[in-house]
């Protein structure tokens, strides 16, 4: 058995192997479809229950699923989309490829119940580049609902049609913002699109189209067959249901666990079995590397839900739970995820495609002893003037850490620019210079 | 140009889109037309570009914009590790090294056998089973210690 923890309803009852349509049967799967479609259940009837269950998107942005599912016009003669995002980019995050590969079905009927909902035709599943197996994997569930008539033309009997594809990233972040994913859906580079218009009103193919995160397409067969009220009611007011958080870093079990919304920190980490080596907690990025950084002791007094984690000064994000411990240099973590952002900056903004870089050299310079007194006021000022300045939230998402690291842990920082060494000194402690003597200052 | 068998997974995918949004597929299609050929060199892209109807310069585009692409020939192996911050934490930029040093060359280098070539990944969305690496774009490796990358390495002829 695969073990989300005792809350877990999305993920229960699974064993790595029993994904195939009938074990999902035997879970009661398909039944949410079939209620809808058995007692002719109205698109709106649909929405307003989404929307009674307080399920926010499961992607990053926390924005209510009900509500954007009534922004897709009702009356419009063409076609309409709906698209589930499954490209999972975010560092920390691992939670979307356990749904695909331990409970595809889960998400084919959401989006089936979605797209009834939003009156889409057509959808498609954007899987991460990386994950071929799941891919494979999730195309061979399609494959089984096809089949036994959940997929394709009048389902279950019905008029109700729609057709379901995957489609295979090959490698890039931005891909996950999500016109940006629309644009690559086009056969193009995936640079995002200006907002407004936003995807329900021109979407994919300039059609009105609904996109969510895999995660959130999954939570909805549960709030259709137990009731908005119930879903609500697991988590906190504005906050509903459980939600899966990837913890990752110095912990001991690092894993997927779904966990009620509103749930302590504290509660999670002694799920993920500690701290490793019983080390102290120096650090949390609680929802994915694009959200700021926060002090151990801070965490330590948070409840995961977005509302109380953004009370903290970060965000909840995509649930992902970076773990670092006091071994960690700060200045060298920093580093590394602004050489990420860098990297993946689509470059058709400039502030993004300029200022990433620059940041990363800048923290590049300072990790490697080579920083200068005013660094650290230049990086506010460059971070300043990325985010709220760019056609996508990348931008805000490359500015962020650089803020909150200099922001709590200015003196490790201000440390590395007068000593030119690092100040953690924890022997055989990663992420630290071992052997201060032959530090990695220049 | 490219095999039946890779024109067929590429009608499949074509089948995925509207009539008229062939384009959709040219991610798909690069992606099967490196599988064949290893590499995308331009008349491989050329070839793309005219089975789906687009213009060439459309396709390179697409090749460039693409970290799992490879515009340059690489080895008969590809190994892409992550050494993310998640990664880093537990052991990706180690596993990194080691392979490094096993293999003599650094990232984007091939081994002169033109057995391995090794580069530097970003994350792939397993950081959980840290150390991760990917060998060529398709098989995923998790909890990469040592002992199992040099396992990995004297089965990759
Ligand atoms: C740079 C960037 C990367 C993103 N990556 C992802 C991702 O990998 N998966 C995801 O679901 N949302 C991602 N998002 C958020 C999407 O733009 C979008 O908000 C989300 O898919 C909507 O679904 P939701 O409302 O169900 O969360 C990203 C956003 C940005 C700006
Ligand atoms: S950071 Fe390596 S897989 Fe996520």
């Amino acid at each position: 058995m695969l073990d989300y923890g005792p809350d877990a309803i999305l993920m229960k009852g699974l064993d790595g192997s029993n994904w195939r349509l009938k074990d999902y049967e035997a879970r009661g799967g398909y039944d949410a479809l079939k209620k809808i479609l058995r007692e002719n259940i109205a698109p709106e009837a649909v929405i307003a229950e989404v929307k009674k269950s307080g399920l926010r998107g499961r992607g990053g942005a926390g924005f209510p699923a009900g509500l954007k599912w009534s922004f897709m016009p009702k009356q419009y003669a063409g076609a309409k989309y709906l698209v589930c995002n499954t490209d999972e980019g975010e560092p920390g995050t691992f939670k979307d490829r356990d749904i695909i590969r331990y409970n595809p079905h889960m998400l084919i009927e959401g989006m089936l119940i979605g797209a009834y909902a939003t009156g889409a035709g057509v959808g498609y599943n954007y899987i991460h580049g990386e994950i071929w197996a799941e891919y494979e994997l999730f195309e061979r569930a399609l494959d089984e609902a096809h089949a036994a008539g959940y997929l394709g033309k009048n389902i279950l009997g019905t008029d109700f049609s729609f057709e379901l594809h995957a489609f295979h990233g090959y490698g890039a972040y931005v891909c996950g913002e999500e016109t940006g994913l629309l644009e690559s859906v086009e056969g193009k580079k995936g640079q995002p699109r200006f907002k407004p218009p936003f995807p329900a009103s021109y979407g994919l193919y300039g059609k009105p189209t609904t996109i969510n995160n895999t995660e959130t397409f999954a939570a909805v067969p549960w709030i259709i067959n137990h009731g908005g009220d119930a879903f609500l009611a697991l988590g906190r007011p504005n906050n509903g249901g459980t939600k899966i958080f990837s913890v990752s870093g110095h912990v001991n079990r690092p894993g997927n666990y779904e966990v009620r919304l509103g749930t302590p920190f504290a509660k999670l980490l002694e799920m993920a079995g500690g701290m490793r080596g019983g080390k102290r907690i120096k650090a949390v990025i609680p929802g994915g590397s694009s959200a700021p950084v926060i002090p151990g002791e801070i965490m330590m007094q948070t409840d995961l839900d977005f509302d109380c984690v953004a009370k903290a000064g970060s965000m909840l994000g995509s649930g992902a739970v970076i773990v670092m411990d006091e071994t960690t240099c700060m200045v060298r973590a920093l580093e590394r995820l602004s050489y990420f952002y860098f990297e993946e900056s689509c470059g058709q903004c400039t502030p993004c495609r300029e200022g990433t870089g620059w940041m990363y050299r800048v923290v590049h310079r300072i990790e490697h002893g080579k920083g200068r007194q005013e660094d650290l006021d230049l990086l506010s000022n460059v971070a300043d003037n990325i985010a709220g300045r760019t056609i996508c939230a990348l931008g805000d998402a490359a500015a962020g850490p650089v803020k909150s690291f200099v922001k709590h842990f200015r003196e490790e920082f201000q440390y590395h620019i007068d000593h030119k060494r690092c100040m953690v000194n924890v022997p055989g402690g990663y992420f630290t210079v071992s052997n201060p003597s032959a530090g990695r200052a220049a | 140009m490219l095999s039946a068998e890779s024109l067929k997974r590429i009608d499949r995918e074509i089948a995925k889109f509207p009539a008229e949004q062939k384009q959709s597929a040219v991610i798909a299609a690069l992606a099967i037309a490196q599988d064949e050929k290893g590499w995308l060199a331009t008349e491989t892209m050329d070839f793309v570009a005219q089975y789906l109807g687009m213009a060439p310069i459309a396709v390179y585009e697409v090749a460039s914009f693409y970290n799992m692409y490879d515009l340059a020939p690489v080895g008969r192996h590809k190994l892409t590790v992550c050494t993310n911050l998640p990664c880093a934490l537990s052991g990706g930029v180690d596993a990194a090294e080691h392979l490094k040093q096993c293999l003599g060359v650094g990232f984007n280098e091939t081994t002169a056998d033109g057995r391995v070539t090794l580069k530097q990944g970003e994350c792939m969305g397993a950081c959980g089973d840290a150390p991760v690496l990917l060998v060529n774009n398709k098989r995923m490796c998790g909890s990469m210690s040592n002992d199992k990358l040099d396992k990995l390495l004297a089965e990759l002829k």
